[in-house]
């Protein structure tokens, strides 16, 4: 201790030493700019790309219509996703032995099924119901079984009203977006320290309140990154239900202008700025989302690196 | 102390908590084996004893974190999680355990609390979500408490913000905020460095003063012996030795008090 009240003042004043410097990294970045170069260059004169046509037809009207189709179907498959995925995970951590194995059932079956079979099987879905009817379950069956008419049907509607091409488009993204959602909801729920659950409930907190006002607004800073990626993999995914059939989609129906005018390539690079742009779009909401559920804790920005890489600030 | 942490004054001479042959396993260890124990209104009772005692276990048997497996276990007279109709128990609905939780404030040794929200909401969530009281009545008594507690300054700071000590008072104004007739502290001190202890044992001491019931797990001996009514050793699930914490920390009747005691104090 009595050295230090003794010390010069030269070691006091700020550190002005000489960085470490990093030659490789600047070799590294030559070398990608350098191809990035010779890519645009690909781009500009490679007259393949007909830079022209497809601006010209990217934007028309079937093809805007189809956009719409997509994203429509993005948001409420993912709507329904995550609010089925939701009751699934809580299901699935239930104490009720039941529940759980039900809600295992139900991840198990349809992570198994590849989406494109499930949009084909929901497709065909009018082949196993030719109407759906509302009603007290087993009404027909006890009826004969005791041997008297019972009617418990309420309404019902014919199967090629309710499972249009769109509904079962829909009915099989949404489902089987809720076995992933089940899983990523459940992990963020796990991971909430179980002091927390204890501190809501000495309280007098009831389960349902601990779990919306406590356990799930931490667990959101752990759901929404990967929901991000589900919805922007979903985004991608209503391009398969040309096969339920839908035709209005939009990857079908860029590609049907190629096919009509013979010049596919030009609206398949149309197909890829599109999703980009939606895709885009997206990000932005998500960057937003994981700010509002950040709240609490800090991290490092972006623009915080890039400015240690070109030699400011502080690591 | 003003009226500020204890609205409503106890009964005196009244038992806040009656413990009758208490016990508790959790699988095939025998954690509590038949705890007897009783708290007076406005009284502090400091439980003490070797990690593994069961102390811990006993204070959230109190307000019914863990189920006791047998004896009887009162707290203001009324039994806990069950609810007696001749001879026959009947357990309570989740929602009666929970309304009787809010009656009861708890202090965790790793303060538990809420990181999401900042120091005044994580004070006003459980009067506002679950007394129903209104927003401005909540955070005006949130504002009062967290001026208690000395953080008036940090009602807007989140709980990753403040040090160990701000974050254990914040706790213990959150549980003063359900206006509780008891409070449990676990090891409130225990995870925090040396030099932010005595900030915390301040305000429990002045909440003590203001005549709150209190049950303490601890092993502050100094707080034991200034503030506590009673002491009780805990070792290996029973009650070993308890009376007037002076008395017990300087004339240890048993022999396990006493290794105990050579070796903390």
């Amino acid at each position: 201790m009595s050295t230090t009240t003794e010390a010069p003042s030269e070691q006091a004043s700020p550190i002005k030493a000489v960085p470490v410097r990093h030659p490789g990294r600047w070799v590294a970045t030559a070398i990608v700019l350098l191809l990035l170069a010779m890519f645009v260059h690909m781009l500009v004169t490679n007259g393949a790309f007909q830079w022209r046509f497809m601006r010209e037809n990217a934007l028309s009207s079937p093809v805007l219509a189809g956009a719409r189709t997509s994203l429509v179907l993005t948001i409420l498959s993912m709507i329904i996703g995550i609010s089925l995925g939701i009751v699934v995970a809580v299901m699935r951590l239930s104490p009720n032995p039941i529940l759980s194995t039900t809600a295992w059932l139900y991840t198990w079956f349809f992570r198994a099924i590849p989406r494109v079979v499930l949009l084909v099987l929901f497709g065909n879905l009018g082949i196993l119901y030719t109407r759906f009817e509302f009603g007290l379950p087993f009404d027909r069956q006890l009826g004969n079984l005791l041997g008297i008419d019972i009617n418990g049907r309420l309404f019902g509607v014919d199967s090629r009203t309710l499972l249009t091409g769109f509904m079962a488009g829909l009915l099989g993204l949404a489902l089987s977006e809720a076995a992933y959602m089940a899983e990523i909801v459940r992990g963020g729920i796990s991971s909430i320290d179980p002091g927390q659950h204890e501190a809501a409930q000495a309280l007098g907190m009831s389960r349902p309140l601990t779990m919306r006002r406590v356990i799930l607004p931490q667990a959101m800073r752990v759901i929404v990154p990967p929901t991000g990626n589900e919805t922007i993999a979903m985004l991608k995914d209503t391009s398969l239900v040309a096969f339920v059939p839908v035709t209005n989609e939009l990857f079908f129906q860029l590609q049907a202008v190629g096919n009509r005018t013979f010049r596919p390539f030009p609206m398949l690079v149309a197909a890829c700025l599109w999703y980009l742009a939606m895709t885009s779009v997206l990000m932005v909401g998500q960057y937003f989302l994981e700010k509002r559920y950040s709240r609490g804790t800090r991290t490092a920005t972006s623009a915080r690196r890039w400015l240690i890489f070109f030699g400011g600030g502080n690591r | 102390m003003s009226s500020a942490l204890t609205p409503t004054p106890p009964a005196p001479d009244s038992i806040m908590v009656r413990s009758e042959g208490v016990h508790k396993a959790f699988g095939r260890v025998e954690v509590l084996k038949g705890i007897d124990l009783e708290v007076r209104s406005g009284h502090v009772m400091c439980l003490l004893g070797p990690s593994g005692s069961g102390k811990s276990t006993f204070l959230r048997c109190i307000n019914h974190l863990e189920q006791i497996d047998a004896g009887r276990l009162y707290v203001d007279g009324e039994l806990v999680g069950y609810r007696q109709k001749g001879d026959k128990l009947y357990e309570l609905k989740e929602s009666e355990v929970a309304r009787k939780r809010a009656e009861i404030g708890m202090v965790f040794q790793r303060f538990n609390l809420f990181p999401h929200m900042t120091a005044l909401e994580n004070v006003v969530e459980a009067p506002c979500k679950v007394k129903r009281k209104s927003k401005a009545a909540a955070a005006e008594r949130g504002r009062t408490l967290l001026e208690r507690v000395g953080l008036g300054d940090k009602i807007d700071a989140y709980p990753s913000q403040l040090s160990g000590g701000q974050q254990q008072r914040v706790a213990i104004a959150r549980a003063l905020a359900m206006d509780p007739k008891l409070m449990l502290f676990d090891e409130p001190t225990s995870a925090l460095d040396p030099e932010l202890v005595g900030d915390v044992l301040d305000v429990m001491r002045d909440l003590a003063k203001s005549g709150m019931t209190m049950v303490v797990v601890t092993h502050e001996m100094g707080f034991a012996r200034e503030v506590g009514d009673t002491l009780v050793f805990m070792d290996g699930g029973v009650v070993v030795e308890s009376g007037e914490p002076r008395e017990v920390l300087t004339n240890p009747q048993h022999e396990r008090t006493k290794a105990f005691l050579s070796k903390v104090l």
